[in-house]
């Protein structure tokens, strides 16, 4: 049985007085790339941030394989390690090189060795198409790079899952392509993603199920061609609308 | 006919320049020059101040600032990591202890801690390098959290959150990430309170040095009692100067570099 990777149910988060996720059922099969798209502010990022206690769940439970991360007793840390996750900006540290930047949780966290961590380094590098940046720092790469470094800095940690928000919006146009390249490939291994994007033409193509948020509940969710070809509810269509006439 | 302003500010600036220029000449025809260069910079008397204020005053200075800088440096990231915790109590100490320690004069401090409590406790500082260094470092400590703080405030949120989700735990991650991001930030602040420290020093000699823990300005002081001439004091000011600029330099190379290596 293709048992969830991710499972999250009942969840509900409110900073103060603002209630922001309304009770969010969602499961992510293993090998599944479910894309989370909807207008700003409707909670994507704090859902995203809540999978992986970035933002504590007021309510609900959040379980990543046999981690159940809303439990007081989780080891959070250890459950971090299986859970990738890629910033809209980067976050990449910019007082280390790009080979640093890889190693130093493999290192720290994983307590592999200097040599292997570097290995694992390189073959990622080679894999996001950026080899001959390993002794780079951030600041010298551009922003597409950086956020394949930062692609390959998660995927060092050898995760169950992989979490993008909005992982190619804060890229200059001519750049978008490259990191959806390598999402797209990582798409096409097998990895489980969870990902929120503004990228129409990626939910349609790569994703397994898109899911469509509004107002901190999930509006609607279903194969790709159904959501964004054939959208059942009211607001999916209006959301749709309003991207498409950008 | 009405100035434009751009007019009327050159006339400003004159009117500036023509004071100053009148003050230094009234000066210069006022003062007995020979009288005063021979009060304030007597050569021999230059001379006779080495090596000594060097190989013993100059050192004490250093060794006083050495270790003020390294106990505040220590402590003050200690205060400042408390001020950032979740723990109320944590918060709550080292914020009243920064608050103390800053609106407390140095000299109140050095005068309770060296005199106070030991007439109060009979019990006795048992180095008389201690006695300067402690009261020093905790003064110095106070300032230095507050620098830290905001060096590691300046660091971005992204950064905390990049470490965390990597799977380091709080204290690893701000070891790793976030301190040594926040210390480059910090180098030019954190400077400047070196060269405070270094001037800060010449306020332990209160305590009553000895002669062997005379720093630079008890130095120049005792020099201006038995020669009844400043020139001592002046020597020690240049001194301070040899001891202080070279640091303000050394760090604007040290941003430079920073500046460079991270773009
Ligand atoms: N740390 C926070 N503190 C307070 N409010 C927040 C915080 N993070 C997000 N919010 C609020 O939660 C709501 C949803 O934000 P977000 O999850 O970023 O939406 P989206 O990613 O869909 O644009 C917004 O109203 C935002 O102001
Ligand atoms: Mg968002």
């Amino acid at each position: 049985m293709n048992e969830p990777v991710v499972r999250i149910s009942g969840l509900h988060k409110r900073f103060g007085d603002n209630h922001v996720l309304r009770g969010i059922d969602l499961e992510v099969s293993r090998g599944e790339v479910v894309c989370i798209i909807g207008p700003s502010g409707s909670g994507k990022s704090t859902l995203l941030r809540c999978v992986n206690m970035l933002e504590t769940p007021t309510g609900g439970t959040v379980r990543v394989l046999e981690h159940e991360l809303t439990d007081p007793d989780c080891d959070i840390d250890r459950a971090r390690t299986r859970i990738g996750m890629v910033f809209q900006s980067f976050n990449l540290f910019p007082h280390m090189s790009v080979l640093d930047n890889i190693c130093v949780a493999q290192r720290k966290v994983l307590g592999r060795s200097a040599e292997d961590s570097a290995a694992r380094a390189r073959q990622l590098l080679a894999r996001v198409g950026l080899s001959e940046k390993e002794a780079a720092y951030p600041a010298q790469l551009s922003g597409g790079q950086q956020q394949r470094v930062a692609i390959a800095r998660a995927l060092a940690m050898d995760p169950a899952v992989m979490l993008f928000d909005e992982a190619t919006s804060a890229l200059d146009p001519e750049l978008v392509g490259e990191v959806l390249g390598v999402m797209r490939a990582l798409a096409d291994e097998g990895m489980t993603m969870l990902v929120v994007t503004h990228e129409m033409g990626f939910a349609a193509n790569v994703g397994s199920r898109v899911v469509f948020m509004d107002g901190g509940v999930v509006v609607e969710s279903g194969p790709p061609a159904e959501v964004l070809g054939n959208p059942r509810e009211e607001r999916t269509r209006r959301f749709l609308a309003s991207v498409r006439n950008h | 006919m009405a100035l434009t302003r751009r007019q009327r500010a050159r006339a400003f600036r004159y009117g500036v320049y023509a004071t100053s220029v009148a003050a230094v000449v009234a000066v210069a025809l006022f003062v007995d020059w020979g009288k005063l260069s021979g009060a304030l910079f007597q050569w021999d008397l230059v001379t006779e101040q080495f090596p000594e204020i060097l190989t013993r005053a100059a050192r004490n200075t250093l060794i006083f600032t050495v270790f003020g800088f390294i106990g505040g440096l220590g402590m003050g990231l200690l205060f400042a990591l408390m001020r950032l915790s979740s723990v109320r109590p944590y918060r709550w100490f080292a914020a009243t202890y920064i608050e103390i320690f800053r609106g407390i004069p140095l000299l109140v401090t050095l005068l309770l801690l060296g005199f106070g409590i030991p007439i109060a406790t009979g019990w006795r500082w048992p180095n008389p390098y201690l006695q300067g260094v402690v009261p020093l470092s905790l003064v110095a400590s106070a300032y230095m959290a507050e620098t830290i703080r905001a060096g590691i405030e300046a660091v971005p949120r992204g950064q905390m959150e990049a470490a965390r989700s990597l799977g380091m735990g709080y204290p690893r991650a701000m070891a790793t990430i976030i301190i040594p991001q926040a210390f480059r930030i910090i180098v030019p602040p954190l400077t400047n309170e070196l060269v405070l420290l270094i001037k800060d020093t010449s306020l332990i000699s209160v305590l009553g040095v000895t002669d062997a823990t005379k720093d630079l300005a008890r130095f120049g002081r005792d020099g201006v009692n038995s020669s009844a001439n400043a020139t001592p004091l002046i020597v020690a000011g240049l001194v301070y100067l040899a001891m202080t600029l070279p640091l303000t330099q050394l760090v604007a190379w040290m941003e430079r570099r920073t500046k460079a290596a991270s773009r």
